[in-house]
């Protein structure tokens, strides 16, 4: 396992050169515009001269390229200068955002908190709410509780975070006012009473996007527990004499496992690619909001450079979910 | 924030003790702004974007600004400078103004003729890409006579001179704030870019990119009692109907900006009595433009060129006349804009001065006059398929708009419009920032306009027509060998246009310069290159127990919130 | 799907001559009945499968029936309640919602459908070769990779930009968008299908039944359509359910982007989407479009779980 592990590491390098390059690709020749949404009292020729200055206009390659350097060499060492205090950081330019003209490192920095406080706390609340409703709907097929619990997780998934974010809004902020429906980023938690204002702000988002992850995970669970209960291990491990819950929580959860960690290994890194739509209806201005402003704005630096990381934690995240298969279930071999 | 907060105002009373018999700077306590879409920096130089011009003009000012009807106001000046106050000269190649006296920086310092000359240089560097260096067209050099006296001049006798640094587009920038940013470096001063000093009401404490800026008060404001609220949260994101929710709904903002929305939503959100909706109305015109050339994609690359070729049936009057008639502007407005639009049927609704009302009749919809007019002319449905034939070419349209909400229901009104008057039209909405960009390689801009006909929103800043007139001169058709540039977009022609263009160039009397600008109007709007439908307005709420806001479209419009201030 | 069923499958292809001779003898009607009767008796399949058709009949023969033109302004009725004349109201233009419903729902359950049936289909194509064949698995996984890795929006603008016209020319303005937008949430939604499939695939294959077929040295098709498939039935159906609701949203946030069909062209997730402001003033323009996307899907799902009982032979023989 650990040679497999390593080969997969020095593997992922070319893979992200690759992918790196053909999100590049796509990204440029998409036909959006920094200049794009500046008034039409800004007159063509200005425009040219704002894209020139950016850089839009050099060959493909070389702003590829430029980008790379930049993206393996310089902002690590920006990123240790900033954590350690060595001065260690490159003079001279950074990955610059075309709408802004400041660092995109940081401007990713600035939006880490507030997505992870949203969306990484919508993915566990996801998570524990989807592991007990798939395994009892399994234990219980076809009881009032896995009726139920369908119908909640078929809506769940089957209504777009569009509509149940304003549902909650007119809900829960306009008439019985419990919640503010504009996310403060700038609100920092120092004591229990600013805790309490952070939890009332993110309740909102998290519920929406986590009634979504919940149904998703817990059908996957439901319809794998189905398949192990019929299995004969289950019959053999009852007739053995152990009780239902070792056998049902420790044998057939443990054998139901592995779609599960799929999915959630899988979306794991889209709670660092944020929400767009959770995070522009609730105002949360995290990474997804980032995405798409950028994407609109044609702000070619930071779609590429956000797409990498998000391509670096993917390839990293399926590299882990193999490794969790062979601990689940060890006759899985790679070797 | 709020210790700061009363070490500022600790301050501020200390320095102005004499003054404590006025009201007192900050009273008002906290302002919450919403701007649906968020600022991503506070140097309107380097993002022209209304959001970026607006939040910056809390902070950065200029010499002299539009107020709410649309007049120039000194601000950072004594006066506005006049031929008959010797502030221009006889010839109109130059334009002096004075800066008002005991103007300090939000830092303390002395603002200086110096500052506009630095300004000028920074935003007219060659590597800048300065967003707003066409205020400086024409402009030869910016010197300073004196500390306080600044003196621009222009290659060209210039009868509107009021462009450099009026309105919030074109504000000054602290010299010693910015030395170190010109050209290719200006990405490299986040830190001056995201929080620069100032001569406005207030400063910046904090700024997230596209997100939030927090402001308070500047110690240093000219106007000891004033701002009235002592810090500003100006919130960005989520879209029109959030941010009108948050403030006629919640109350958690007390100022939203540019509702584009279902104005029945917003009237039935107003009528719970938290807000105010407020419009006011500059240039804007949503009209929809003609293709003059074949769109035809069998074409190539002289598609929607003159070389193409004219349109086959848009270029007959008669047929862009009855489609005209068919469209009842009033229920457009009714629909999509409410308080925040009027029906019009020129492209040059305002200032009043410029307005024509020989096109009015285009206001009252006529689909009986429409097919009488066609029936008239020949051009009946020969085939029975329900759609008239012109020279044999049945007259169907490709009808283009960028993607939002109002323009998808004013494309389904016409298009029916249309269809009752024996005329098709196939819809098609594209992605504004595909729409609205440049690209050369997208086939969807509306620059290379690959349709029949489509519809946005063009106005001008500030008050004078003649830069946005001369659009429509034919050597500004976009094609392909200027990359697709150019202001004319219907590539509209007429000898006679282009004569009255130079002709008003030349031309320094009000009243003959507002002749002239009908008369270009009534020819465009008279050869059918361009059907107007509304004239728009902004449209803004703010809480009811705001007091003190001016609406204007005209300026920014936060131009007055030093004035601002919550009710008692 | 257990060993058992597999246990009895598997000596099958090595015996063909007696397992014909078997199946005149004991199963004198085809096996599909047995699959019928099965799902039969699966009361949440029956009122599934009930919706369904129900639904199916409401959007293509529904128009036949209230023949009111979806796109027809009708401007004096415009934000009404239901009503004789519009049994589920009118929207903001006084477009009649029931012509809507029922024009939207042809596009949307034929986007759902054919979108989900790509994807599953590339999916479970991927995961079957990535997980049986280690040779491609590398490359297979890394691809995947790539496509979750790449940022949908400018994807799609491209994708646009190169292929509408040529599309447009042959299919229509709604052919052509219909065939563009089914390719593209096809080809961006695969991928997490093949890797749940992958990763059940890659368990299977160690396991007893699978390691004895291959020892009597079964061929690689039989192995996996014979012994892999059937066992990943489950989360394939419910990547199928999943995959209807995910298309069917895609295609709405498409068309707010304006990347979608034209806009005078209903979908569900469009009302859905043009409702939502309105969620105050006329409630009842949401709950149209948002019941029939939930219970589309629910009923899609029950469906699954029937079919997948049924076809499961040791659950059909109790």
């Amino acid at each position: 396992m650990l040679t497999y592990t390593i080969r997969r590491l020095i593997l992922a390098i070319p893979t992200l050169l690759f992918i790196s390059f053909i999100i590049f690709l796509i990204v440029k020749l998409s036909p959006s515009d920094p200049t794009a949404s500046l008034p039409l009292t800004i007159p063509p020729d200005v425009r040219e001269l704002i894209r020139e200055s950016l850089g839009v206009n050099d060959p493909v390659f070389v702003q590829y390229f430029k980008w790379l350097k930049l993206m393996v060499w310089d902002e690590p060492l920006h990123f240790i200068e900033g954590a350690t205090g060595w001065p260690v950081a490159p003079e001279g330019p950074r990955i610059i955002s075309y709408q802004t003209r400041s660092p995109v490192m940081d401007l990713i920095a600035q939006r880490m908190p507030q997505t992870l406080w949203v969306v990484g706390t919508s993915y566990i609340v996801g998570i524990l709410i989807a592991l007990p409703l798939g395994i009892i709907s399994a234990y219980r097929q076809y009881s009032i509780f896995d009726q139920v619990g369908t119908f909640i997780s078929m809506v769940g998934f089957s209504v777009p975070t569009f509509f149940t974010g304003v549902l909650f809004i007119v809900i829960f902020a306009v008439n019985l006012g419990w919640f503010p429906s504009v996310y403060n980023t700038t609100h920092v938690v120092t004591d229990w009473d600013s805790f309490v204002v952070q939890l009332k702000q993110i309740i909102m988002p998290v519920m929406v996007l986590g009634l979504y992850n919940a149904s998703q995970i817990s059908r996957y669970l439901r319809a794998s527990m189905l398949d192990n209960l019929n299995q004969d291990y289950v019959r053999t491990a009852r007739a053995k004499g152990l009780t239902e819950k070792i056998v049902v929580l420790v044998h057939v959860l443990k054998n139901s496992m592995i779609p599960v960690v799929t999915v959630i290994a899988l979306n794991v890194p889209a709670v660092f690619g944020g929400a767009i739509i959770t995070e522009q209806v609730f105002k949360v201005n995290g990474i997804g909001q980032l995405l798409i402003i950028a994407i609109q704005s044609g702000d070619v630096p930071v779609v590429q450079t956000v797409s990498f990381i998000f391509a670096v934690l993917i390839v990293l995240f399926s590299l882990i979910a193999d490794i969790l298969y062979g601990v689940l279930d060890p006759r899985i071999r790679y070797d | 924030m709020k210790k700061r907060y009363s070490l500022l105002l600790g301050a501020t009373a200390l320095a102005l003790a004499p003054a404590a018999a006025m009201a007192e700077r900050g009273a008002s306590g906290h302002l919450n702004i919403i701007y649906w879409q968020a600022p991503s920096t506070l140097n309107p130089y380097l993002s022209g974007g209304t959001k970026e011009v607006e939040s910056a003009s809390l902070i950065l000012e200029s010499l002299a600004r539009f107020n709410q009807d649309g007049t120039i106001t000194p601000w950072l000046a004594e006066s506005v400078p006049t031929v008959e106050n010797g502030g221009i000269s006889e010839d109109l190649t130059s334009i002096t103004w004075t800066i008002a006296d005991g103007i300090t920086w939000s830092d303390g310092s002395a603002l200086t003729a110096a500052d506009f000359v630095f300004t000028w240089t920074y935003c007219t560097h060659p590597e800048g890409g300065c967003a707003q260096s066409s205020y400086f067209d024409g402009v030869t050099a910016i010197e300073a006579v004196d500390d306080r006296t600044i003196r621009i001049s222009f290659a060209e006798a210039t009868p509107f001179p009021y462009t450099a640094f009026v309105g919030s587009e074109s504000p000054v920038l602290q010299a010693a704030q910015f030395a170190d940013c010109l050209g290719a470096r200006a990405p490299e001063c986040t830190d001056a870019n995201f929080g620069p000093i100032g001569t406005g009401p207030f400063v910046v404490d904090e700024f997230r990119p596209n997100d939030v800026i927090e402001l308070s008060a500047n110690p240093n404001f000219r106007f000891p009692d004033r701002p009235h609220f002592a810090t500003v949260t100006f919130k960005g994101g989520g879209d029109a109907t959030s941010a009108a929710r948050s403030v006629c709904e919640t109350g958690e903002f007390d100022y939203a900006w540019n509702l584009q929305m279902d104005p029945t939503i917003l009237a039935g959100m107003e009528a719970q009595g938290r807000c105010v909706v407020m419009t006011s109305f500059g240039t804007s015109v949503e009209r929809i433009e003609i293709n003059q050339t074949n769109p035809d994609a069998a074409l190539g690359d002289t598609r929607s060129t003159a070389e193409g070729g004219a349109h086959p049936f848009l270029t007959n009057q008669t047929i862009v006349q009855a489609m005209s008639m068919a469209i009842d502007r009033q229920l457009i407005v009714d629909v999509g804009y409410g308080a925040g639009g009027k029906a019009t049927c020129n492209v040059l609704p305002a200032p009043e001065l410029y307005a024509s009302t020989a096109n009015d009749a285009c206001l009252v919809q006529d689909i009986p006059g429409a097919i009488a007019l066609l029936d008239g002319a020949g051009i009946v449905d020969s085939n029975g398929d329900g759609i008239r034939e012109y020279n044999g070419m049945p007259l169907r349209v490709l009808y283009q708009t960028s993607t939002n909400a109002v323009r998808q229901d004013t494309q389904a009104l016409i298009k029916q419009w249309w269809s009752e008057i024996g005329i098709d039209a196939e819809l098609r909405n594209i992605d504004a920032s595909v729409f609205f960009g440049g690209d050369p390689a997208s086939p969807d801009t509306f620059q290379k306009f690959f349709a029949d006909v489509q519809m946005y929103t063009n106005n001008f800043a500030g008050v004078d027509p003649q830069a946005y007139m001369a659009d429509w001169a034919c050597d500004q058709a976009p094609n392909p060998s200027s990359q697709w540039q150019g202001a004319n977009i219907p590539r509209f022609c007429m000898a006679e246009y282009d004569a009255m263009i130079r002709e008003m160039a030349g031309t320094a009397d009000l009243q003959e310069r507002g002749r002239l600008a009908r008369a270009m109007n009534d020819m465009l709007m008279q050869n059918y290159a361009i059907v107007p439908l509304v004239h728009r307005g902004g449209v803004s709420a703010r809480a009811a127990t705001l007091e003190g806001h001016l609406m204007s479209d005209w300026d920014s419009e936060l131009w007055n919130i030093m004035d601002w201030r919550r009710a008692q | 799907m257990t060993e058992t069923a597999d246990r009895t499958a598997a000596p099958a292809p090595a015996t063909p001559a007696l397992a014909a001779e078997f199946e005149t003898y004991a199963a004198p009607r085809n096996q599909w009945w047995d699959v019928w009767d099965q799902f039969k008796t699966h009361k949440g399949a029956l009122f599934g499968l009930g919706f369904f058709v129900f639904t199916l009949l409401f959007v293509f023969v529904g128009p036949l029936v209230w023949t009111m033109d979806p796109q027809f302004i009708d401007i004096r009725a415009r934000n009404a309640g239901p009503s004789l004349a519009h049994p589920m109201g009118t929207d903001q233009l006084g477009r009649d919602t029931m012509a809507r419903m029922m024009a939207g729902g042809q596009t949307s359950i034929a986007v759902g459908l054919t979108a989900m049936a790509l994807a599953l289909l590339l999916g479970t194509l991927v995961g079957v070769l990535a997980g049986y064949f280690r040779r491609l698995d590398g490359l297979l996984m890394r691809t995947t990779d790539l496509f979750l890795a790449m940022p949908l929006l400018p994807l799609l603008l491209v994708t646009i930009m190169l292929f509408r016209d040529p599309l447009r020319a042959n299919f229509g303005p709604e052919g052509g968008i219909f065939v563009l937008i089914v390719f593209m949430i096809g080809v961006t939604s695969w991928m997490q299908t093949a890797r749940v499939v992958r990763a059940e695939v890659l368990a299977l294959k160690e396991r007893e039944f699978v390691l004895a077929a291959r020892s009597i040295g079964t061929p690689s098709r039989r192995m996996i359509t014979r012994h892999l498939l059937p066992n990943v039935m489950s989360p394939i159906m419910v990547s199928a359910t999943l995959g209807i609701a995910n298309a069917i949203i895609t295609e709405s946030a498409l068309s707010f982007l304006g990347l979608g069909f034209p806009s005078d062209f209903p979908t569900w997730g469009r009302l859905l989407f043009d409702a939502t402001d309105w969620l105050t003033q006329n409630p009842e323009r949401v709950i149209w479009p948002g019941m029939a996307i939930s219970l589309t899907v629910l009923s899609v799902n029950y469906i699954g779980d029937g079919l997948r009982d049924a076809l499961d032979p040791r659950i059909r023989g109790r």
